[in-house]
């Protein structure tokens, strides 16, 4: 069982898919988008299935990384092709999966023209993705963080809203800015260490003034990616053009890559630098909590206003990461997956209306209670989830970040605080003006409640938001081994890197 | 001096000078006195060329042992002499596949066409294997004669006698300074060999290097950068591109770019190898006044050609990265480079080939405007081929950049670097442009449909390379270190 490249065959099942509709599906386009779609389906179906088997056999008493596979790739450079995952990345491996399904269904009707190359562009995206989150190359993962652009530019070029081009430019080019300084950092490392192996390089100790460049180098890439503040402003552009599955990939995986970026890298590798660097990821993170939130209250548009608030948790998850406590990263990936879920719902909630009326303007809307009350239900829920209620998914992450952030630094906390409060009160805002009220739009008088397959789309993410809320325990004990074993290692290094500059008096 | 001289190391170049004259007298006695007949002709010759070229390719390949010197010092056979020319005679061999359509339409199909093609390919040949300034003289001048007569071979057509006249021109003055360099170099030191220069500098040479050998090596340096088109000795590129029949343009960004890469990087490494830290600063500069250009001068272009000329000087600038890196990570990351380089090159030109609208060829960007759904098939063709000029991963373009960058950082080289990675976004902007006409925008005025047999295949050949690389790349990769040891083993 061991020596079955269940990664690779996870990777690449979609790829094959994509290949699959690419030679086969010639012919009538009707017949060719219903064939894309199924085959789409059916193979991210089985890719999630097929990751549900992974995590059952996922060891949860170990910090190892598991199920690695290691073929030998480019020997004169001494890159190799290695995959495996360990309690940090299981999870996001499991998400990814989860949402490619979800994305496919969601664009069942509303994608009408070019449908085959729609379909082949999901699939290639969820080979790029589930690759970044297993790769243990760095080059490996760098090739699959950076390539995920392609298929992005693409859907959001093609599928877009008036404003795609400038929107897909914007992603791209921000992106590949900050990844390309990355590329030159992971070059010095393979340099210095002569390594591109992830497992060697987090117990290589570099040198504490390298470590600050390549740390900054890094910050670059994920920093855009995540994204903080003040580059965070591709990412309301790229949600507001996006088609609906495009922003939920979008939102769900793509900026998670940050996030998972800060714990591959940063901290295991650059743990000097990454505690130097902490005020400034503080002071950031703060005002983007915070900054970003208020920005959220005054938007016009449904689409950005999430977009806006992802900016915001993606600020929680930025402080929880750098108080480098259990609880606190514990929390920043709880938050990651639940934002995950809850994010994609509420984009994909705005796509249900958007839809049917074409707009995404809050003032199109107004009094859908009366109309739709099961999409009132199921909005007010993922609503409330987004802004942290307890017994929903998002509590859970902001819980324990607030509790991180406490035992290092209480004003840290207070300030991240304010946020939960801001983020009530846009979210709350928003429902009102798109839910309650009366019905008086000559446009709404006719709008149909959720089909069948719009309610398939949402049950999965439903019950799951709840049982994250209700139960973590599943989820925080895949991650807790890793998690404990990646504080343990910077304490090791920090203690170490003190030692020797005590000696060194 | 009675005794025959070893004449094996250079068979792939006897063998080609003699199949050349062979096939001129058979043009010769062609009956051409019809249109037809005389296309008839041509496709007799071409077809012969391009067996020649792959037949040359067999032969260069078997000489892939060691070092081979031959004619008095006067000619080297290395590993890096066969990679370079196999590059060439590849990329000459599909200059002429992807030229027989276009010559057809464009009353251009005379024998002499792809003869002229392969009589180029001779001089680069003869460029890469030169082991003394008199022989890279000969070669370079042999090679340059014959393309300054391609590019103005539509000759009906103003543009192109005007670019085949403004590339005379300044090809001379390029010559001309090369040439000034090596009777500098050889009244400073009293040799035009390679391996005694080589000795004579070895080791950085003493403290005090006679200011007339710097003025000579300048000047030389000047006359390769004319060749490979580097910034400040570009300006003939864009107009030349823009002015040559599109085929001709294919074939000039690609193999005599490649053979002048291969002759500065013989002349840098070889003779003056020990000078590195004379040589090197000019090369950096080179380097990043190319890549910046390449980028920022691309973006307001229009015609696809003029932006591919551009497109070619940036890539210039990165290639000669591995070359002020001067050693052997950076030489093999630049041998890398070429190779897929003309992958991508060739690639791009065949779907440029493809645009034809009421079979007139159109070279405007604009007017690939909704290919994706007309063209589903050339259109995902480009896509890749931009894709990879922009160095995203994981298609060849970006392996290309990778190993340069290696030997950049290795070489501590940082700022080169980060000079290279900024450009590269910048120059993305433009690719992804023509990415955006493909399939962001709705057609207008679809381009003519049935893409030509032999362009179908090199655009499918071209962009499975570019795409598959990195599934194995080992072969490429043991090619270009072999390659470059050879020039540090010795």
């Amino acid at each position: 069982m061991q020596n079955f490249p269940l990664l690779s065959l996870l990777i690449f099942l979609p790829l094959v898919g994509a290949v699959l509709i690419l030679v086969l599906a010639h012919g009538d386009e009707a017949v060719v988008a219903r064939n894309s779609r199924w085959t789409a389906l059916w193979t991210s179906a089985i890719n999630f299935l097929l990751s549900l088997f992974i995590w059952v056999h996922f060891d949860t008493t170990t910090a190892d990384f598991q199920f690695v596979e290691y073929a030998v790739w480019m020997p004169a450079f001494n890159i190799n092709y290695k995959m495996g995952i360990d309690g940090i990345s299981m999870l996001f491996v499991l998400l990814t999966t989860l949402l490619t399904p979800i994305c496919v269904l969601s664009s069942w009707e509303c994608i009408q023209h070019r449908v085959k190359e729609y379909m082949i562009s999901f699939l290639v995206l969820e080979t790029f993705m589930i690759g970044m989150f297993c790769a243990l190359d760095m080059v490996v993962f760098y090739i699959f963080f950076e390539a995920v652009l392609i298929p992005m530019f693409v859907i959001i070029g093609v599928w877009g809203g008036p404003g795609r081009v400038y929107a897909a430019f914007k992603l791209f080019l921000y992106t590949l800015l900050g990844s390309v300084l990355m590329l030159l950092a992971l070059l010095a490392m393979y340099f210095t260490s002569g390594s591109t192996d992830i497992p060697t390089l987090m117990a290589y100790r570099f040198p504490v003034e390298m470590q600050t460049w390549l740390w900054l180098a890094f910050f670059a890439s994920f920093a855009v990616k995540i994204p903080m503040w003040p580059v965070h402003t591709w990412l309301p552009d790229a949600h507001v053009e996006a088609p609906t599955a495009g922003s939920v990939i979008l939102a769900a995986v793509l900026l998670k890559f940050g996030g998972y970026g800060f714990l591959r890298f940063s901290l295991p590798m650059f743990p000097e630098a990454s505690v130097m660097f902490t005020p400034l990821i503080y002071t950031l993170s703060i005002i983007a909590v915070i900054y970003t939130s208020l920005v959220a209250l005054a938007q016009e548009d449904m689409k950005k206003l999430i977009a806006y608030s992802s900016v915001a948790h993606m600020g929680f998850v930025t402080i929880g990461t750098f108080t480098l406590t259990v609880q606190g990263i514990e929390g920043a990936i709880y938050m990651m997956l639940s934002h995950g879920i809850v994010s994609a719902a509420l984009f994909l909630i705005v796509g249900v209306v958007y839809d049917r009326i074409h707009s995404r303007e809050i003032s199109a809307y107004g009094g859908l209670v009366h109309r739709m009350p099961a999409y009132s239900l199921i909005f007010m829920l993922f609503m409330l989830a987004s802004v942290g209620l307890p017994g929903t998914a998002g509590f859970v992450g902001e819980f324990l970040i607030l509790v991180g952030a406490f035992k290092v630094n209480t004003w840290v906390a207070a300030l991240a605080a304010t946020g939960l409060i801001l983020s009530a009160a846009y979210m709350l805002y928003l429902y009102r003006r798109v839910i309650f009220g009366k019905l008086t739009k000559d446009s709404l008088t006719a709008i149909g409640d959720m089909n069948a397959r719009e309610i398939a789309v949402f049950a999965p993410l439903v019950v799951l938001v709840i049982f994250m809320g209700i139960y973590p325990g599943p989820f925080l004990e895949v991650m807790h081994v890793s998690v404990t074993n990646l504080l343990t290692n910077i304490d090791t290094a920090l203690n170490a890197g003190q030692a020797v500059a005590v000696a060194g008096r | 001096m009675s005794e025959v001289p070893n004449v094996v190391p250079a068979l792939p170049e006897l063998f080609l000078a003699s199949a050349i004259m062979a096939m001129l007298m058979l043009g010769v006695f062609q009956p051409r006195d019809t249109a037809e007949k005389e296309i008839k002709a041509s496709r007799l010759i071409s077809f012969l060329s391009i067996i020649t070229l792959i037949l040359a390719v067999l032969l260069v390949s078997t000489l892939s042992g060691g070092r081979l010197v031959t004619f008095q010092n006067m000619f080297v056979s290395d590993p890096f002499a066969v990679y370079s020319k196999i590059l060439v005679l590849i990329g000459s061999a599909l200059a002429i596949v992807i030229s027989q359509g276009f010559i057809e339409r464009h009353a251009m199909a005379r024998f002499e066409y792809s003869i002229l093609i392969v009589f180029a390919t001779l001089g680069m040949m003869m460029m890469i294997s030169a082991n003394d300034l008199i022989a890279l003289y000969l070669g370079l001048e042999m090679q340059s004669l014959s393309l300054y007569v391609i590019a103005a071979f539509q000759r009906d057509d103003t543009r192109s006698t005007e670019a085949g006249l403004k590339y005379f021109v300044l090809g001379a003055l390029a010559s001309g300074m090369l040439l000034y360099g090596a009777s500098l170099i050889y009244g400073f030191t009293g040799t035009t060999n390679f391996d005694q220069l080589a000795q004579l500098f070895h080791g950085g040479g003493d403290s005090e290097i006679n200011i007339g050998i710097i003025f000579g090596i300048v000047f030389i340096l000047a006359g390769l950068a004319f060749k490979v088109s580097a910034v400040p000795f570009h300006m003939w590129t864009p107009d030349v591109y823009e002015g040559a029949p599109t085929p001709v343009t294919a074939f000039f960004s690609v193999a005599p770019k490649i053979a002048a890469m291969a002759l500065f990087i013989r002349v840098m490494i070889g003779p003056f190898g020990g000078l590195v830290g004379e040589w090197q600063q000019i090369v950096v500069f080179v380097s990043m006044a190319s890549m910046a250009l390449g980028a920022f001068a691309a973006i307001n272009q229009r015609n696809i050609k003029r932006l591919m000329a551009y497109s070619s000087i940036g890539h210039v600038g990165y290639a000669l990265i591995g070359l002020a890196a001067g050693d052997e990570t950076g030489i093999r990351g630049t041998l890398i480079y070429l190779a897929i380089y003309l992958a991508m090159n060739i690639g791009t030109f065949a779907c440029i080939l493809c645009m034809r609208r009421g079979d007139r060829m159109v070279e405007g960007i604009d007017d690939l405007a909704g290919l994706g759904k007309t063209h589903p098939m050339l259109a995902l063709g480009i896509v890749v081929f931009m894709f990879s000029m922009a160095g995203i991963p994981p298609l060849a373009g970006f392996f290309g950049k990778f190993y340069i960058f290696i030997a950049a950082i290795e070489a501590g080289l940082y700022a080169l670097a980060v000079v290279g990675v900024l450009t590269s976004v910048v120059a993305a902007f433009y690719y992804l442009r023509i990415v955006q006409m493909v399939y962001f925008e709705e057609p207008v005025d679809p381009l003519d449909k049935p893409v030509s047999r032999d362009l179908g295949l090199v655009i499918t050949g071209t962009g499975l390379v570019i795409v598959l690389f990195f599934v194995y790349p080992t072969p490429i990769l043991n090619g270009a270190a072999a390659a470059a040891a050879s020039l540090f083993g010795g």
